[in-house]
């Protein structure tokens, strides 16, 4: 087979006449990927934590919403959530607000739409993870609570929540994990993240393999740098007796 | 607000049929090679071969820890240049549904040996003693004893794999191969109806993702009952 290796190409100009190079590019795609992952997180995680402690309280209206969020963006293509928020979404609002969206920088729609989508798309995840937390807890925490005067919400607050935040940090890590590989789906609405950057990539240098082989290690490094600080994490929020809280 | 037409789908229907022939196409095609390959990385994972379980490590690892989106991009954009330079095959050969189920199948046997072998360490381990002590040889202690008990209690997780792969399919849409989704976007593309083709795409993955998530999770209620 004649293929020319040439990983010289990464501190090659691009042709785009700028002062760039290819592995900037890369750097870019990847700034971004970690960009929308870390913001989709952290609203993934406060939407999470309500939706999940909502499926749990005693009232059939409040966990029936919480079930239906759940549900409805468990049960649809990561994909098509994406294109609804990004193409559907503006259609839909009042017609000023989906002006005002379609005229912001494309950039910016973009990452509004995927960072909105992954959020709640991990949201309903990590909401299921709460869930599980909170109804892993023996059941005499919940009742000593009230016994001692508590009021529902005191006892989630003081009794429950604290006990389930700290078991569900290993399933958590996974869903963490999940959201940056996740965000590679958002290459298809245009945005210039890790894996787009490799498409562009091997357009413009042609040089197929020394791209992809970069960008599925630049995945690999990200997703070893996650994990051993969510290790650091786990280790540190373990609760004494459980074992690895799993 | 926007003005809702749906006229363009009742004649687009056969179109989006035949993509969800082939969504349903990749998925049953990636289920049972990824369950087989995926019992064998299992296996091998669990030997005591340090090779065997160092490569299945290995390859789970690798494939667990890439976007599902790079896997497909290398079955689509690199795989196909490779094999047609290996073996001489013309220029421009259609290979996108075979890469697509490749990559699928190989890519979702990493997460399939993974629910496998959690089902083979949940077998108690009197089982394979007992196996042994009555004269069969490893190989049949597995294939006769241990394996159909570990499948029978691992159903509803392969189950619910096979529903998130399903999902997953509208991934294909990154070469352009007309799957459900992909169809249901070329038409409304087309018609310039695309946000009526979206929700109308959205809504069948709803029904039928919920629809098969519910028969799972009956079936794993009359489980724990039995």
């Amino acid at each position: 087979m004649a293929y020319n290796w040439n990983w010289g190409v990464f501190l090659q100009p691009t042709a785009t006449g700028d002062d760039s190079t290819y592995l900037d590019w890369m750097f870019h795609g990847l700034q971004m990927t970690i960009g929308l992952s870390l913001s989709a997180w952290l609203i993934a995680l406060l939407l999470g934590a309500v939706v999940g402690v909502l499926r749990t309280v005693p009232n059939r209206w409040l966990s029936g919403v919480a079930t239906a969020y759940v549900e409805f963006f468990r049960n649809i293509p990561l994909l098509v959530q994406l294109f609804l928020w990004y193409f559907v979404m503006p259609e839909l609002l009042p017609e000023n607000l989906g002006n005002a969206f379609k005229q912001t920088n494309p950039i910016v729609q973009q990452f509004l739409s995927s960072m909105i989508c992954l959020a709640l798309f991990t949201s309903a995840r990590v909401a299921e993870q709460v869930r599980s937390g909170i109804n892993s807890l023996p059941p005499g925490q919940k009742n000593a609570g009230l016994a001692l005067g508590f009021t529902l919400s005191q006892t989630y607050r003081h009794v429950m929540l604290p006990m389930a935040v700290r078991l569900i940090v290993p399933p958590l890590t996974s869903e963490f994990l999940n959201i940056f590989k996740n965000s590679a789906v958002c290459s298809t609405i245009g945005l210039l993240e890790l894996a787009a950057q490799g498409r562009q990539l091997v357009d413009y240098t042609a040089q197929p393999y020394e791209s992809f082989i970069a960008v599925t290690v630049a995945y690999l490094l990200l997703n070893v740098v996650v994990m051993s600080g969510m290790r650091w994490v786990e280790a540190h929020v373990r609760v004494p007796g459980y074992i690895g809280g799993k | 607000m926007h003005e809702f037409d749906w006229s363009s789908i009742p004649n687009a229907l056969p179109f989006l049929w035949d993509g969800m022939l082939i969504s349903l196409e990749i998925t049953l095609s990636a289920v049972v090679f990824g369950i087989v390959w995926g019992t064998l990385l299992a296996l091998m994972r669990l030997s005591s071969i340090t090779p065997l379980s160092w490569f299945a490590a290995g390859y789970v690892n690798l494939f667990r820890a890439v976007p599902l989106v790079m896997v497909l991009l290398w079955f689509f954009l690199i795989v196909p240049h490779l094999l047609e330079s290996l073996f001489g095959l013309p220029r421009g050969t259609d290979m996108r549904l075979t890469s697509a189920i490749a990559g699928f199948a190989l890519f979702e046997a990493a997460y399939y040996s993974e629910i496998i072998r959690a089902g083979i360490q949940s077998v108690p381990k009197g089982q394979m003693a007992a196996a042994s002590a009555l004269g069969m040889t490893y190989g049949q202690a597995m294939r006769l004893v241990v394996l159909p008990q570990a499948f029978r209690n691992m159903v509803p997780l392969l189950l619910t794999q096979g529903i998130i792969l399903f999902q997953d399919t509208s991934l294909v849409y990154v070469s352009a191969l007309a799957d459900f989704f992909g169809a249901a976007y070329k038409v409304g593309d087309r018609d310039g109806r695309l946000v009526e083709l979206l929700l109308f795409a959205g809504a069948v993955y709803f029904v039928l993702c919920f629809a098969a998530s519910r028969v799972v999770r009956h079936y794993q209620n009359k489980m724990k009952t039995a």
